[in-house]
């Protein structure tokens, strides 16, 4: 059976650590990092990688557009 | 187990930022419902593909600044006034999409009695409307959105009816008048709703190419800064305590 593994990429330096993101993830992919970036946010990562589905629910609540989503099948 | 290189190939890509907006950082607080909906706008006029036909009418408020953000054509116009200008620009330019970007307080206050005669003449623009229940740009004051009860700059013991009235609901006040041919309020808190606030957008400016009048669209969203919560606690508060007052859904289309 096809299954997908996704994965994002977020541009540190632009987010602003909202936080929207991280309860928009409906596998708790994503926390707020402890370190921050240049402005000073902590800024959003994927904590638990694997869990990631490629859904693009954290893209889409982003209000800075700084999430790229990527999603590809993988065989189970 | 695959690695994060593979999976993160240009060919793989499903969700990244639209074209139309530019690079500029935008000035937003973290959080504010502003981003969503210009992210939106830009990618209904790519998905259109109408870049070199719309013209954006920017308000005063926090969104005056639109204009560096979404890579069309724009004018900025005085506080309230965007309804009037995007009527002239309309009428020099049938051809073109034109809509204004507004607040509450920019639209139902100060600038009232445009959107109202905007509406009322069927203008043929969109007009999209962001309430979030206060004046954002200028420190947290009341709007006429804001609800009973809710604490202000200038309502610091909270919306007292006796003293500052009823909080308003323009987007029902204007689904009444004649030129209105698409009513609908939106928000923009899950990825859900962005989905279908990103819908509303799309058959508004669809309406704009039909020439079936004014589509307009009312965000209910939040400013966290000026309610002091954070940006996740201020979605919780806009559910609870906006949506009752400010239902979701269409309330006009023909
Ligand atoms: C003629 C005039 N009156 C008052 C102001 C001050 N002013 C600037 S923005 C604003 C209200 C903005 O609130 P809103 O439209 O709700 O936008 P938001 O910042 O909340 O998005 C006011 C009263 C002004 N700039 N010009
Ligand atoms: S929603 Fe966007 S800006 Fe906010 S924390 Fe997540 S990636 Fe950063
Ligand atoms: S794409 Fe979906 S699963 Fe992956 S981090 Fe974003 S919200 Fe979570
Ligand atoms: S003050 Fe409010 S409306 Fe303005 S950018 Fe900040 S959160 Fe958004
Ligand atoms: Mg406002």
């Amino acid at each position: 059976m096809a299954k997908f593994k996704g994965a994002i990429v977020v541009d540190n330096e632009k987010c602003k650590g909202c936080g929207l993101c991280v309860v928009a993830c409906p596998t708790k992919v994503i926390e707020l990092n402890p370190n921050v970036n240049g402005k000073g946010y902590h800024y959003a990562w994927m904590k638990n990688p694997d869990g990631c589905i490629g859904c693009a629910s954290c893209g889409l609540v982003c209000p800075d557009s700084v999430i790229s989503v990527y999603k590809m099948s993988v065989e189970s | 187990m695959s690695n994060i290189q593979d999976i993160t190939k240009p060919e793989h890509l499903v969700y990244r930022k639209t074209p139309l907006l530019t690079d500029n950082v935008m000035h937003y607080c973290p959080g504010c419902t502003h981003g969503v909906i210009h992210k939106l706008v830009g990618e209904v006029i790519e998905e259109l593909d109408i870049q070199d036909k719309t013209i954006g009418v920017s308000p005063v408020g926090c969104s005056v600044l639109a204009y560096n953000y979404l890579d069309i054509d724009w004018a900025q116009a005085a506080h309230g006034r965007a309804p009037a200008v995007a009527t002239g620009i309309s009428r020099l330019h049938p051809e073109k999409y034109v809509f204004t970007y507004q607040g509450d307080g920019d639209l139902a206050s100060i600038g009232c009695a445009e959107i109202m005669h905007a509406c009322s003449r069927g203008e043929n623009i969109v007009v999209i409307f962001i309430n979030n229940a206060i004046y954002g740009m200028t420190g947290g004051q009341m709007a006429p959105t804001t609800l009973l009860g809710q604490v202000t700059a200038t309502t610091p013991y909270g919306r007292d009816p006796k003293l500052n009235g009823f909080p308003m609901k323009i987007t029902e006040l204007l689904a009444q008048l004649d030129g209105t041919c698409y009513v609908t309020r939106q928000s923009a808190d899950t990825p859900g709703a962005v989905r279908k606030a990103k819908n509303a957008i799309k058959k508004a400016f669809q309406n704009t190419r039909l020439q079936k009048g004014t589509s307009f669209i009312e965000i209910v969203g939040t400013c966290n800064s000026g309610w002091k919560m954070t940006p996740v606690d201020s979605n919780t508060w806009m559910r609870e305590n906006m949506f009752p007052k400010y239902p979701l859904g269409d309330i006009k289309d023909i």
